[in-house]
């Protein structure tokens, strides 16, 4: 498993969020959540303009094996999403904290990040995960 | 308890991603399915089935016993090493497993059946067989089957038989392993690594045929040219104490190892069902696209039958289908699918990675379904009913 970056919360159910310095919020899965979908062939974008409720499902990533929704990790408003994931959605298998991110939040609630788990916290969660 | 085949640490250390299958600890992938899947229909794969279940029955009135057992007659199987793909029925024409019989000697025929379905089939298969041999007993004195009133038959009646010995003996085989090599070049990759005597004699085997060869370091192997990937190539069932030197053979001429889920996606391609996803106990092989295996020969008694010939002069209610999905989004197992007759629903489905898009085969009330739509998670998809196999040797079937 790479590397989990620091600077990351994540949600039990394996979305990490990442404030930005323009204090948007970007959202991807894990890398740990790649690794158990296996190869991802298709995902189901949310609306541009879309308001969202953190806990709440707004994406699907459709592997080979399984389909899984992807919840908001914090409130706010849609204000873009990775459209390169349309035709390459394997971008997530290859780079699950980088450029496979899935779409970027304006979050009507900063305080929401801190009821998420940090680095660490999700890094021993995903080992009890593994077996 | 997980069950663990001899290569469980080979799969390990090369990076596998492990899961529980029926109680079996596979590999799913070493990596990324997809390269594996497109690795067989390109060049060659290997699937470790060693989880797979191989039967042998011995005995004089073993060919009459496979008769009753089997919906597909082992009346072809003529010539020594042929093999035959066959549903097992109960007797109300539920699918109990598929498997495969090989046909070793006019005494000795082998099963492969599924692991899934391990203990039930020998609990089966040893009950028929002791039913049968009472049977054949008393056939003797009634002459109800030709065939039965043979030498070991009259023996028996008179008692010349050792107590508890039976006509069909039934003999677990766990310990063979099994490597799947599939793919264009699968067979030449197998064939290189066979002893030299032995190469032209394999080169030449038929479709659908075994033989026994040797392998790396004189290794008894049972070579057998069927798979369950739509590619040509080889199940090779070979002693436990061997397998982890022959897949490290096949591995350094250039085999690539593939996990369970290549295996599921190839098959769905090549149109192949799974058992207990594309037909079960519930369901006739009728219901499952699987006519052609049911052999309606003459005055042969095997289980099922009567329900069968019943179905077949009625008609089923439910047949199978293939879907393909244009559109983006993946079919899976256990959405419904709309019809014009009714709801059907998806057996098998997934992304093909051949063909860069969704299939699915899917049980669907018979008659002429109309515009076919299915329910993915709340939307409803259009779908085009498709004759599958949808792809063979590599490339996609005409009209998919």
């Amino acid at each position: 498993m790479s590397e989990i970056p620091g600077d990351l919360k994540f949600l039990k159910s394996h979305e990490w969020a990442r404030a930005e310095d323009d204090g948007l919020i970007r959202v991807g899965i894990s890398d740990h959540a790649q690794g158990q979908l296996g190869d991802l062939v298709y995902v189901e974008l949310p609306e541009v303009g879309a308001s969202v409720q953190a806990g709440t499902g707004v994406a699907v990533v459709e592997s080979v094996k399984a389909a899984s929704d992807i919840y908001a990790p914090i409130s706010g408003e849609i204000v873009e999403v990775n459209e390169l994931l349309n035709d390459k959605p394997e971008i997530i298998n290859e780079d699950a904290y980088g450029e496979g991110w899935i779409f970027l939040v304006r979050p009507s609630d900063r305080a929401e990040l801190d009821e998420l788990l940090d680095a660490n916290e999700y890094e021993e969660l995903a080992e009890k995960d593994e077996h | 308890m997980t069950e663990k085949t001899v290569l469980n640490e080979t799969h390990r250390a090369l990076g596998a991603r492990m899961v529980d299958f029926g109680g079996w600890d596979m590999p799913i992938n070493y990596g990324s399915q997809i390269e594996e899947h497109h690795a067989v229909r390109r060049d060659a794969g290997m699937f470790d089935v060693s989880h797979m279940t191989v039967i042998d029955l011995h005995g004089p009135r073993t060919r009459d016993f496979l008769r009753h057992l089997l919906a597909n007659s082992v009346d072809k199987l003529k010539v020594h090493g042929k093999a035959l793909y066959s549903c097992m029925l109960n007797e109300q024409g539920g699918v109990i497993d598929d498997l495969i019989v090989y046909f070793l000697g006019e005494e000795f025929f082998r099963l492969v059946v599924n692991a899934s379905t391990r203990q039930k089939d020998l609990a089966w298969i040893k009950q028929q067989a002791a039913a049968f041999d009472v049977q054949g007993s008393t056939s003797v004195a009634g002459g109800r089957m030709p065939g039965a009133t043979d030498v070991q038959g009259s023996t028996s009646v008179a008692g010349g038989r050792m107590p508890g010995a039976t006509d069909v003996q039934v003999k677990e085989r766990p310990e063979f392993a099994m490597i799947a090599v599939q793919g264009p070049n699968a067979r030449s990759k197998v064939i290189g690594l066979l002893h030299e005597v032995d190469r032209s004699r394999i080169e030449k085997l038929g479709k659908f045929a075994a033989a026994a060869a040797q392998g790396p370091h004189g290794m008894p192997l049972f070579v057998a040219r069927t798979g369950y990937t739509g590619e040509d190539g080889f199940e090779i069932i070979v002693p436990q104490e061997h397998a982890v030197v022959l897949w490290e053979a096949l591995l350094a001429a250039g085999v690539a190892p593939a996990g369970l889920g290549a295996r599921d996606t190839l098959r769905l391609e090549a149109g192949m069902n799974l058992y207990g996803q594309d037909m079960d106990e519930t369901v006739s092989p009728w219901e499952a696209n699987l006519g052609w295996t049911i052999a309606l020969d003459e005055g042969r008694d095997f289980i099922g039958r009567p329900v069968l010939e019943a179905q077949k002069a009625a008609g089923v209610k439910r047949v199978m289908v293939g879907l393909v999905l244009d559109d983006k989004g993946v079919l899976r197992h256990g959405q419904p699918v709309l019809t014009a007759n009714g709801t059907g629903e998806i057996l098998s489905g997934s992304f093909a990675p051949t063909l860069n898009k969704a299939v699915a085969f899917a049980r669907i009330p018979a008659g002429a379904p109309g515009d076919v739509r299915v329910d993915i998670r709340g939307r409803e998809v259009p779908v085009r009913v498709v004759k599958y196999p949808f792809v063979r040797d590599g490339k996609p079937c005409e009209g998919i």
